[in-house]
């Protein structure tokens, strides 16, 4: 199969490619003292400096982020409770309208998701007086509704792995449930919790679609703010940005599968 | 019997408890997910009009009673300008159902690369695989823009090395959206294939070469079958959204290339038309619905086959 193997090689560094050279070309560029990501007329730290004046910019990082902790702390309770509910609870009455609509908005498009989410803002305003307008409230709320059905599949995933025996052998010897799930399940689950977390976080800072529809006046995420310089032409401190905030999270990534890496070698050495 | 009923009375506040951690998320969902579905339904049935909302209200009480706006207009008029809106819903699917292959393309000998490399390897590669997915793709769209624009890197370095006279048109072409569904759901189609991949026995193959089965007879015969449900679950994980793309065909697309999402959105923020913008939106969800409802049964179906890992419960 030798020939095969070449062929795979091949398509599968061509595909390494893809992912990686747009990003590759963009980092070298946003040292380019140039406008152009082509043209190299010498390496600068402009656009970085220019990052730091534009207020624009980094008072949309400040709602981002705030908008962001805030959603992924909220989907990541409710998202808990999801996954308790499904693997701890058995067959319980409303389990499958839960099922249904717990799996139903990581498939829809998030565009239908905007939309109807600033219907419903609209038609409760006028109905009971809240959310008054569009803000960063409304867009926590969107964000959080969809941040806990993903946040539910990675804490479900390591429920189900979790041994029961131990919380039963607590319920036996007299701890209520929320003591046995405060003391035995939260701490063996908190490495799926932490993920579930930073999952909600990123879908949440990423998001564009959904947050245009329900952002009002004075609440620009940065996704909106880059989209609308994106759409007006080059513009060198997005690379900046770029870079800076792509070296932030491979750095979290890499040094996340390292520690998970040494704990899995040092559990091995342990058994 | 008295002791199974004295449990109960003990536990009188753990079953309340449970009935919480069921009905929080359930009426959030409820509220903040189902609820605003049947408020896009019921504004796509209305009719625009000049105010704040630019639409009527399809039921109310006034001063003779009961009225209603109903109309079935906005979608007969989906149907009247064909070219406009179903155009684009043929396009939205085309332009998905390609990206899906050719992403599948490239992820198919990807995954087989990284479950065949030793673990060292598998680690580097499924890491750069999961890198891209955490980053704003926003952003990456926005790099390859970079590169693919008339005086971007290829075609810049492409004239400096003489390889071509002028610069080729690549944004705003059906190139450059496949390029941006590559770059966007790559990964989305890798990992479950990956999944699958990981779990063929690597002794089948042997056996199958020893007893003389070609390259090709072994793929299409062990692998392909074997591999299938990883390419169906990667399909449908990278169609679904791709029907509905927005930030790809508005940043990368030519005025042509009119996906669904792409007019949804124009409807909705520069006609101000919210009533045809919703219809659209039940549109995309009625075409969406079938290939919804089989990733759900493929999910419960995953679900029940999935059977606890022993030695992972051990080391939990």
């Amino acid at each position: 199969m030798g020939r095969m193997n070449g062929l795979v090689l091949s398509l599968g560094a061509l595909g390494f490619g893809i992912l990686y050279l747009p990003i590759i070309i963009m980092v070298i560029f946003s040292f380019n003292a140039g406008k152009l990501v082509s043209v190299w007329s010498g390496a600068s730290l402009k656009w970085y400096a220019g990052l730091l004046k534009n207020d624009q910019l980094l008072s949309a990082f400040g709602t981002s982020l705030l908008i962001a902790v805030w959603a992924a702390t909220i989907a990541t309770i409710f998202g808990i409770c999801i996954a308790v509910a499904f693997v701890r609870f058995g067959n319980f009455r409303s389990r499958l309208a839960l099922s249904a609509i717990a799996s139903a908005p990581l498939v829809m498009p998030e565009i239908v998701t905007g939309l109807s989410m600033l219907l419903l803002f609209i038609s409760m305003e006028s109905l009971f007086g809240w959310p008054s307008g569009r803000g960063v409230d409304t867009i926590i709320i969107a964000h959080a509704t969809f941040g806990m059905c993903f946040a539910a599949v990675v804490i479900q995933a390591r429920l189900r792995d979790f041994d029961m025996a131990i919380e039963e052998a607590a319920a036996d010897l007299g701890a209520t449930q929320p003591f046995i799930f405060l003391s035995i399940t939260l701490p063996v689950i908190a490495p799926a919790v932490v993920a579930a977390w930073l999952l909600a976080f990123t879908l949440s800072f990423d998001d564009l679609v959904i947050a245009s529809f329900v952002s009002g006046p004075g609440s620009s995420t940065l996704p909106i703010v880059i989209f609308s310089k994106v759409r007006l032409g080059v513009t060198p401190e997005i690379n900046a940005l770029a870079t800076v905030m792509i070296v932030v999270v491979a750095a979290a990534v890499i040094g996340a599968s390292w520690a998970i890496r040494r704990r899995l070698s040092s559990r091995d050495q342990n058994q | 019997m008295v002791r199974g009923m004295g449990k109960y009375l003990v536990n009188l506040p753990a079953v309340t408890g449970r009935r919480l951690v069921i009905a929080l998320p359930l009426i959030w969902l409820a509220v903040f997910f189902f609820l605003p579905l049947v408020e896009t339904l019921q504004v796509s049935f209305t009719s625009p009009r000049r105010g704040i909302p630019p639409y009527e209200p399809l039921w109310g009480i006034g001063d003779d009673g009961l009225f209603t706006n109903f109309t079935t207009g906005n979608y007969a008029l989906l149907l009247q300008y064909w070219s406009d809106y179903f155009g684009p819903a043929f396009n939205s699917i085309k332009l998905a159902f390609f990206s899906t292959l050719v992403c599948l393309l490239f992820a198919y000998p990807m995954a087989w690369w990284i479950a065949r490399s030793n673990e060292k390897w598998r680690t580097i590669l499924l890491v750069l695989v999961m890198l891209p997915f955490w980053t704003s793709s926003l952003l990456r769209i926005y790099a390859l823009i970079g590169l693919l624009n008339p005086n971007g890197f290829i075609n810049t370095a492409g004239l400096w090395f003489g390889l071509i006279d002028a610069p080729i048109q690549m944004m705003q072409t059906d190139f450059s959206i496949y390029m941006g569904m590559v770059l966007t759901y790559l990964p989305l189609m890798i990992l479950p294939l990956y999944a699958v991949m990981i779990r063929l026995d690597a002794d089948l193959l042997d056996a199958a070469a020893d007893l003389g089965g070609s390259g090709v007879q072994i793929f299409r015969t062990i692998i392909l079958p074997l591999t299938l449900p990883g390419i169906i679950a990667g399909s449908l994980l990278v169609f679904i959204p791709a029907v509905g793309e927005f930030v790809i065909p508005a940043l990368l697309g030519g005025p042509d290339q009119l996906m669904m999402g792409k007019v949804l959105w124009t409807e909705f923020f520069r006609n101000r038309d919210w009533p045809v913008a919703s219809a659209i939106a039940m549109l995309l969800l009625a075409i969406l619905t079938v290939p919804i409802i089989y990733a759900r049964y493929q999910d419960g179906r995953d679900a029940v086959a999935e059977t606890p890992n022993p030695k992972r419960v051990e080391a939990g």
